[in-house]
């Protein structure tokens, strides 16, 4: 599995740009399996139950942050904006790389006062052109920070964990599992990081009966963090709460009880700020009892998103077992 | 000039009637049904040809901010609320003009003489300002101007240079949006390959409400917004571009906070534009938000594209707009539409 986050995570994909991301999981995934891409570009594959189950959906996301070029300026450096919630502590000294390949340095103008965290438009991107006329990104270009994969002990590293790590959870799930009573529906989402935009339209489109988000949450288990009960290595995080929305009771509790039937260690997650599709999918047409399971990670929203690979498979395992068997959510 | 009848409309979000009366009455012949719903969108259908089994929502939004009267002051003088964003630092000074008929008032300024010191170089809240009617008492102040009336600023729709020179510009309020109004109607003249839903839309300056029941209950394939947009070209001494320029032609949103431009969308404006050389320009990303952020939400998703009018100091009292600006959005606007491919629809 973990050759295939690399490819994931390597792969270029800033909201609104998530083709290349869409044609990678299309060739990893199952032969014969039934997809569509909807109006918005979200990938959707069904596979149907063998009886007596429910319509579920399990949504990760396709889409990373990054940056908008919003001006070229006389001597062919770029100004940007944030694609999603982009930070600029990490920024200075970072490396940026456009759809067409293009490499690009994040430089810093002197700062008046040193002391404070500088916004954006303090930066510039520097992609060695040597004017305007020059430059080979236009206004409006986007770009990914450029970051490789990496393993650091029982840890791995890359830009984009969030959410492909979700996204490769997704695929093995749906390689590894059995039989199951329920029609699945394996959503790979667009535009998250920008405000869960894919994921309420094809919830819309899905209507499923239960659903489920994969994807990243933050931990409390590092120098100085601020407080979290969540710290990698010690299981999934089962989502109660996060500023988009509280988890439907029925929903984490089957996520609990098919926990502990598995001797799966979790950890439930109240996260304060932040949200995931499931947020979306909840409130699409009447209504959906939705849930979240969260990967551990550190560094969110950094080029290093870290997580532990033992979570990551019990992730995969949680899954494998939830939906293994008939469902009830109360 | 409608432009200039729906620039001197009134019509505060919430309060849209007045424009909605202009638009009917111009749209009513030229479409094959028109209805409004619940929330006071004006909707439109002009049946196309029937080349094309596509159904695609154009909308432009009627309300305009605005202000509204919350309560009278003992000494008869209005505290009022904003609707939608204004900047604090044009209200001063204004004159308004409050509820149906139009009653005048001043948003009260203390003359420079008066002015402590630090008051020189503080923009007073709007919290702080009121408006004068001339009412010598909390009681005549509140028949004048009852709590919930809502105001608009005064401003006559002025051409500022002769049109014969070249310059063709404009100075009026409320071109946000009547503007897209204007040409949505023009747009309502010819048939189109495909089904055209006209919506013309309340509520977008306090937060893209009418576009959402509106696209919800129209289920489109595709849908345009037309709008006006900011022009901010003015002198930096930082090497910036401004979210659009006065004069440069449509403006073509790539990325907004609101939403995303459909890529295929874009290529259609922009091969549309060059091929038949209409000046365009791209909207600086990541600047405001349209009636696409509601639209491209709803159900299971409408690829969306903005088209803008770019005009100076809009949500003040007095913006400008170039004709010919104006004039070239209605040309790609309709020249785009006619090339949408048939299988547009994924
Ligand atoms: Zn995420
Ligand atoms: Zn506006």
């Amino acid at each position: 599995m973990k050759e295939l986050i690399r490819s994931l995570t390597e792969c270029f994909g800033p909201s609104g740009h998530e083709e290349a991301v869409r044609a990678l999981i299309r060739r990893e995934l199952p032969r014969g399996a039934e997809t569509r891409v909807d109006a918005m570009g979200n990938l959707i594959v069904h596979r149907t139950g063998a009886a007596g189950g429910r319509r579920i959906m399990l949504a990760a996301h396709m889409d990373e942050i990054g940056i908008v070029v919003t001006h070229v300026d006389q001597k062919g450096f770029l100004r940007f904006g944030n694609v999603g919630g982009v930070l600029s502590m990490p920024l200075t000294g970072g490396r940026v790389r456009f759809a067409q390949g293009i490499t690009g340095v994040i430089g810093l103008e002197k700062l008046e006062d040193p002391s404070r965290v500088p916004s954006l438009d303090k930066f510039y991107i520097d992609v060695g052109a040597p004017g305007p006329a020059d430059c080979p990104v236009r206004v409006g270009d986007v770009a990914c920070f450029n970051r490789d994969f990496e393993e650091v002990g029982a840890r791995i590293v890359a830009k984009a964990m969030d959410d492909r790590i979700g996204c490769a959870i997704l695929l093995e799930v749906m390689k590894e599992l059995g039989r199951s009573p329920h029609d699945l529906y394996f959503v790979f989402t667009v535009q998250e990081e920008v405000g869960v935009r894919g994921a309420g339209t094809s919830g819309y489109g899905v209507e499923p009966e239960i659903a489920l988000a994969v994807d990243i949450t933050l931990t409390g288990d590092t120098p100085e963090c601020a407080p979290m009960a969540v710290a990698l290595g010690s299981g999934p995080a089962i989502k109660i709460k996060d500023s988009g929305m509280l988890a439907h009771t029925g929903v984490k509790d089957w996520l609990l009880r098919t926990a502990e039937a598995g001797g799966i260690p979790c950890q439930r997650e109240v996260l304060v700020r932040g949200t995931t599709d499931a947020s979306a999918i909840q409130v699409s047409r009447a209504g959906v009892p939705a849930g979240c399971v969260s990967i551990p990670t550190r560094y969110a929203h950094s080029p290093s998103e870290m997580v532990d690979y033992g979570d990551v498979e019990a992730v995969v395992q949680l899954l494998l077992r939830a939906l293994a068997e008939p469902v009830d959510i109360g | 000039m409608l432009l200039q009848r729906l620039s001197e409309a009134h019509g505060i979000a919430g309060h849209e009637e007045e424009v909605r009366a202009v638009l009917l009455e111009q749209i009513r012949d030229r479409v094959d049904a028109c209805r409004i719903d619940g929330m006071g969108n004006l909707i439109a259908l002009k049946k196309g040809t029937g080349s094309s089994p596509l159904r695609v929502l154009v909308a432009a939004h009627m309300d305009e901010v605005g202000l509204m009267i919350t309560s009278a002051e003992e000494s008869g003088v209005l505290r009022f609320a904003k609707v939608g964003g204004i900047d604090d630092r044009v209200l001063p000074a204004r004159v308004v003009l409050i509820g149906p008929k139009r009653v005048p008032g001043v948003i009260g300024v203390k003359p420079v003489h008066l002015l402590d010191k630090g008051e020189r170089d503080r923009v007073t809240e709007s919290r702080q300002l009121t408006i004068d009617v001339g009412a010598t008492g909390k009681a005549e102040a509140e028949k004048l101007a009852p709590r919930g009336e809502f105001a608009v600023f005064a401003t006559e729709f002025i051409a500022l240079s002769d049109p014969s020179s070249g310059y063709r510009t404009v100075q009026g309020k409320a071109f946000d949006d009547r503007a897209g109004c204007a040409i949505l109607v023009e747009l309502l003249q010819e048939r189109f390959p495909f089904d055209l839903v006209a919506a013309f839309t309340v509520q977008e300056e306090v937060g893209l409400r009418g576009a959402r029941v509106a696209a919800g209950a129209e289920k489109p394939d595709a849908a345009l917004v037309l709008e006006c947009t900011g022009a901010n070209e003015v002198p930096t001494t930082r090497d910036t571009s401004p979210s659009t320029r006065l004069g440069s032609g449509p403006a073509i949103t790539l990325r907004d906070t609101s939403f995303i431009s459909d890529p295929r969308l874009v290529e259609l404006f922009r091969t549309a534009a060059r091929e038949k050389s209409i000046p365009h320009q791209y909207k600086q990303p990541n600047i405001g938000g349209t009636d696409a952020g509601s639209i491209h939400r709803a159900r299971d998703g409408v690829p969306s594209l903005t088209l803008a009018v770019p005009a100076r100091y809009i949500h003040s009292p007095s913006s400008i707009l170039d004709l010919t600006d104006f004039e070239n959005t209605a040309a790609l606007a309709r020249e785009a539409l006619h090339r949408l491919p048939r299988g547009f629809v994924p």
